[in-house]
């Protein structure tokens, strides 16, 4: 037993947590305007996203797609699905209420796999509209105490994709592995960008504990503002532990939505189960039912690529089926940062997997948007130098980052000019050897003494070089020339 | 009476001008409104400016359509791009909308011209005019009158004579009533043959926006203008309209009309009388007239009152001071949204709001709002086994001729029983056309209402057609004499 499991006795956690993705379409969900973050504030508005006074919605046909595509990915089955409005007042909510889907969404019944081999069931995964964005402006941007608040409506009719799991997580690591194995599928899925630092993947988390061997749930919390795994497995480790005290001192758990606070490192009560929102759902008379046809759903199905899971398994294949789990988490960078490609074409070249595996999921997972820009075949090569032993570990490193860095660049041509190597050396010494042979009268110079030639010889090197190598390094040589001889 | 039909004909043969035909309009309006107050807001400027481009467009050889130069009144909760819009409620005061309504851009694109907002109910709320913020409108047949609502004020427009055609909305009845409140044609086609696209919601599911005319031969025509498919509404039907003008000569040989006894049970003597006439002439006309009892339609007005105000405590949420129109200032957003809401909304709309988030709240849904949904499933049902009997449907359109200002405004339920018998069509999404047909002992115009299946707009043009040109007169509202009443 280890020493965390005895702390905690015989509880076990229960874990669902609720993930909002944004839709990487065009427009929003149910007007023309374009979808883009970053935008002046305001600028992205009509009538529709503003709900002006007459304005009706009308649903966006490519997140639906996106949605069933998401829906497909995990295992979903797609239902005739209707919209619901969820009636609360607030003021970045343009209409007072929001467009949803609620007890008959187009996605139910579905599950994720996880890297660990464990499986989460997925309840639904609906459609839904964004809202606006707040900024509270004076009195340190509370809500209480500011002086006034400005209002973006940019956000406001984007479209998400809310994924509701069971309640089948039992630790902070397997909420962690749920949300970056969910992150992977919807960027693979071409869905969403998956950045939450940007909010485009936002994460609720709903826990309670109970005993061990117990078949009924506790009382459970609701934790929002979870913008990080970090803050997702602290927040369950806080909550978890918060909960466990109560019940140990022999008090209750109260239902009620949680806030996570970063900087205290805690959560707080937001409001109790009395005082939760009424939210008055009932069908959006202003939208029609939503029933895909088959053979739509069948082509959509058909259209998704390679899955995470998929990417692992091949990596794994070509790496000649190792399981061991330093190497399982390697691959999981890799195919999270989509690096696959470096990976699999160092092997196709005749690259130890091992090598290329460890390279690309640390040094160039350290840079991932350069490393996807990565030409896979300079990669390959640089791994097969450093294989041979050409380059020592320390200096392929440094050429790789140099690779990134430049954007690309061929291997050779870097570690040459760094005067790496084995490599390098076996080069240079053969520029070198020629520039003796093509200039006789100076090297014998240089032989007997004089220093000043070194100079010319060392232009002549850096000229047949291209300027490619290293001054300092070719001086040296002829010293080691001279003195040998 | 005018007719629009003909007037556009003369203005695009250029026997008349587009401008003459609109300042004579504007100058009627001027002379007549001040007693009756049918406009909230008259747009001379722009009309004459409209008109004047208009002829010039003519005289160049350009065809602007079939209502060429047609003077029109819209009701105030049809969005005009630039143009104030308020439904009747100081909460919307200031409000111009930056977009025009899809059936505003219809009718200017065959030529009509829009001269003024016609005054109505706060949010389409109630049966009579008097719940507006600009205060009532009166009848123009007895200005001691309500002109009947929510309409009213596009209803008494054309019966004045100010203006051959004007748009209303109608949710339980809120065209028809007053059309037959006021002598007019009142048509509410079937939900979704025209695009609810900018015309502020009241109930979704049950809103449609349609003609009040002094001819039925000019609804047809303007229904053939104003509807047909909108891909900005998602409701609206992908079917291109019928040819209805057609319809209104057609006669009703052959057709089975059923006079419905649950839309006339309960109803003024003289209305009853008035619509068993109506059966008679089309009898007369070549009609298989019959009684028909639906029973179920019983369950209309209660469904109604639960489903509406449902949809409306929704629908009105948005009203919060936040974006547009009234804001009343307050130390925070809640307690603004409060203070805005309380002092902009007149009673009527907060009984409505309240009524309908009680109706939506946890614990209550079911045994309200999912029971409402039932009945409408029941009436819609009931419906459907009539009309395998019979083509079409008459009934009254109102209980009573037009009542006395004041008599109703502290009975809610008395001002409710107004669209007891238009109702049901509401709930069942089916078009119904209130024709004038006779007097009642008060000497007021009453209507007679033709009911028909969803789509059977057709029908219902044939049987409006016979009526129009069976019925006894009606004496015009004595223009003459308007001016010099006093204004209140
Ligand atoms: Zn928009």
């Amino acid at each position: 037993m280890t020493p965390a499991a005895h702390d905690s006795g015989a509880w076990e956690w229960v874990v669902g947590l609720e993930v909002h993705c944004e839709l990487q379409t065009a427009t929003k969900l149910f007007c023309g305007c374009r979808n883009r973050f970053g935008d002046e504030p305001n600028t992205n508005i009509c009538p529709v996203c503003l709900g002006l006074p007459g304005s009706l919605p009308v649903l966006n046909r490519q997140a639906v797609e996106l949605a069933m595509r998401i829906g497909a990915a995990l295992h979903c089955s797609v239902r005739p699905s209707i919209f619901h409005r969820k009636n609360y007042f607030y003021p970045d909510m343009p209409k007072d209420y929001q467009i949803s889907q609620y007890d008959e969404p187009i996605n139910v019944g579905g599950f994720l796999e996880l890297p660990d081999g464990s499986r989460v069931g997925i309840v639904r995964a609906h459609l839904e509209e964004d809202t606006g964005k707040t900024t509270h402006v004076g009195g340190g941007g509370r809500v209480g105490s500011s002086e006034y608040s400005l209002v973006d409506y940019n956000r406001a009719g984007v479209p998400l994709v809310e994924i509701v799991s069971e309640p089948d997580i039992r630790s902070a690591e397997q909420a962690r592995l749920y949300v970056s194995e969910l992150r992977g599928i919807l960027v693979a899925t071409g869905a969403s960008d998956g950045r939450m630092e940007e909010g485009s993947m936002r994460v609720d988390a709903n826990i309670s504990v109970r005993r061990v061997g117990s078949e009924q749930f506790g009382t459970r919390c609701e934790i929002k503002n979870l913008n990080s795994l970090r803050s997702l497995g602290r927040a369950l480790e806080y909550e978890a532990r918060r909960q466990i005290e109560l019940l140990e001192a022999g008090e209750t758990v109260v239902q009620e939505t949680r806030h996570w606070d970063e900087e205290a490192n805690r959560t707080t009560a937001m409001r109790s189960k009395e005082e939760a929102f009424d939210y008055r759902y009932f069908p959006e008379p202003d939208l029609v039912p939503l029933d895909p046809d088959p053979a739509w759903q069948r082509a959509v199905a058909a259209s998704l690529g390679p899955m995470p899971a998929d990417r692992r398994a091949r990596i794994l294949e070509v790496l000649g089926g190792t399981e061991a789990s330093a190497q399982r988490d390697q691959v999981g960078v890799v195919v999270n940062q989509a690096l696959d490609d470096l990976v699999l074409t160092a092997v196709d070249h005749g690259a130890p997997g091992s090598l290329a595996l460890a390279r690309a999921a640390n040094e160039a997972a350290a840079n991932p948007e350069a490393a996807r820009r990565l030409d896979p075949k300079a990669f390959a090569q640089l791994i097969l130098f450093e294989a041979s032993g050409k380059l020592s570990s320390t200096q392929s490193k440094e050429v790789l980052g140099e690779l990134l860095v430049r954007g690309g660049g061929d291997p050779e041509a870097i570690a040459r000019a760094k005067g790496f190597e084995a490599l390098a050396a076996d080069a240079l010494a053969a520029v070198i050897d020629e520039v003796i042979k093509a200039n006789p009268a100076e090297w014998d110079s240089y032989l007997g003494g004089n220093d000043k030639v070194a100079g010319a010889l060392i232009g002549k090197v850096m000229a047949a070089t291209k300027g490619q190598a290293d001054g300092k390094v070719v001086a040296a040589e002829l010293r080691r020339l001279r003195s040998s001889s | 009476m005018l007719v629009a039909g003909e007037l556009a004909g003369q203005i695009r043969r250029r026997e008349r001008s587009a401008r003459e035909v609109v300042t004579e309009a504007l100058d009627r309006v001027a002379g007549g409104d001040a007693a009756i107050r049918a406009f909230v807001r008259v747009c001379a400027d722009a009309a004459l400016a409209e008109a004047e481009a208009l002829d010039r467009r003519i005289a160049a050889g350009e065809d602007p359509g079939p209502l060429a130069g047609v003077p029109v009144a819209l009701k105030d909760n049809l969005c005009t791009k630039g143009l104030e819009t308020t439904c009747g409620s100081r909460i919307l005061e200031g409000w111009r909308p930056p977009y025009d309504a899809t059936v505003v851009e219809r009718l200017r694109s065959a030529g009509a011209i829009t001269i003024g907002k016609a005054n109505m109910d706060e949010f389409a709320m109630g049966s009579s005019t008097e719940n507006s913020a600009a205060g009532p409108t009166r009848n123009p047949h007895d200005l001691s009158r309500v002109p009947g609502g929510s309409s009213g004020g596009s209803a008494a427009a054309v019966a004045a004579g100010f203006v051959p055609v004007a748009l209303g909305s109608d949710t339980g009845g809120s065209i028809r009533q007053p059309a037959a409140l006021c002598g007019v044609v009142g048509v509410k086609p079937t939900y979704g043959l025209v695009s609810r696209y900018g015309l502020v919601a009241f109930a979704s599911s049950l809103d449609q926006i349609g003609p009040l005319t002094a001819s039925v031969g000019d609804a047809a025509l303007v229904l053939e203008v104003i509807g047909g498919h909108d891909p900005a509404d998602s409701t609206s039907i992908d079917a291109p309209v019928p040819r209805l003008s057609d319809a209104v000569e057609a006669g009703v040989e052959g057709l089975r009309v059923g006079v419905c006894l649950e839309l006339i049970d309960g109803v003024a003597r003289d209305v009853e009388a008035r619509v068993r006439e109506a059966a008679e002439a089309l009898s007369g006309a070549g009609a298989k007239v019959e009684d028909v009892s639906i029973p179920e339609l019983r369950y209309g007005l209660s469904a109604y009152y639960l489903i509406a105000p449902a949809e409306a405590s929704s629908n009105l949420a948005r009203y919060d001071g936040v974006r547009y129109g009234l804001r009343v200032d307050a130390p925070d957003a809640a307690a603004m949204n409060k203070a805005t809401r309380t002092a902009g909304f007149g009673a009527e709309v907060k009984r409505r709001i309240m009524l309908g988030t009680y109706a939506l709240s946890a614990g209550y849904y079911d045994a309200y709002y999912a029971q409402a949904q039932r009945a409408r499933t029941l009436v819609t049902r009931a419906f459907d086994r009539a009309y395998a009997q019979v083509d079409v449907l008459l009934g009254a359109t109102s209980p009573t001729t037009a009542f006395p200002l004041g008599a109703k405004v502290d009975d809610p339920l008395a001002m409710y029983l107004s669209d007891v018998c238009t109702i049901p069509s509401n709930l069942a999404g089916h078009p119904a056309m209130s024709v004038p047909f006779g007097t009642g002992d008060d000497g007021l115009p009453v209507g007679v209402q033709v009911l028909a299946p969803a789509l059977g707009e057709k029908e219902l043009f044939r049987v409006g057609g016979v009526l129009e040109s069976l019925a006894p007169p009606i004496a015009l509202p004595a223009l003459g004499a308007l001016g010099s009443v006093e204004r209140t």
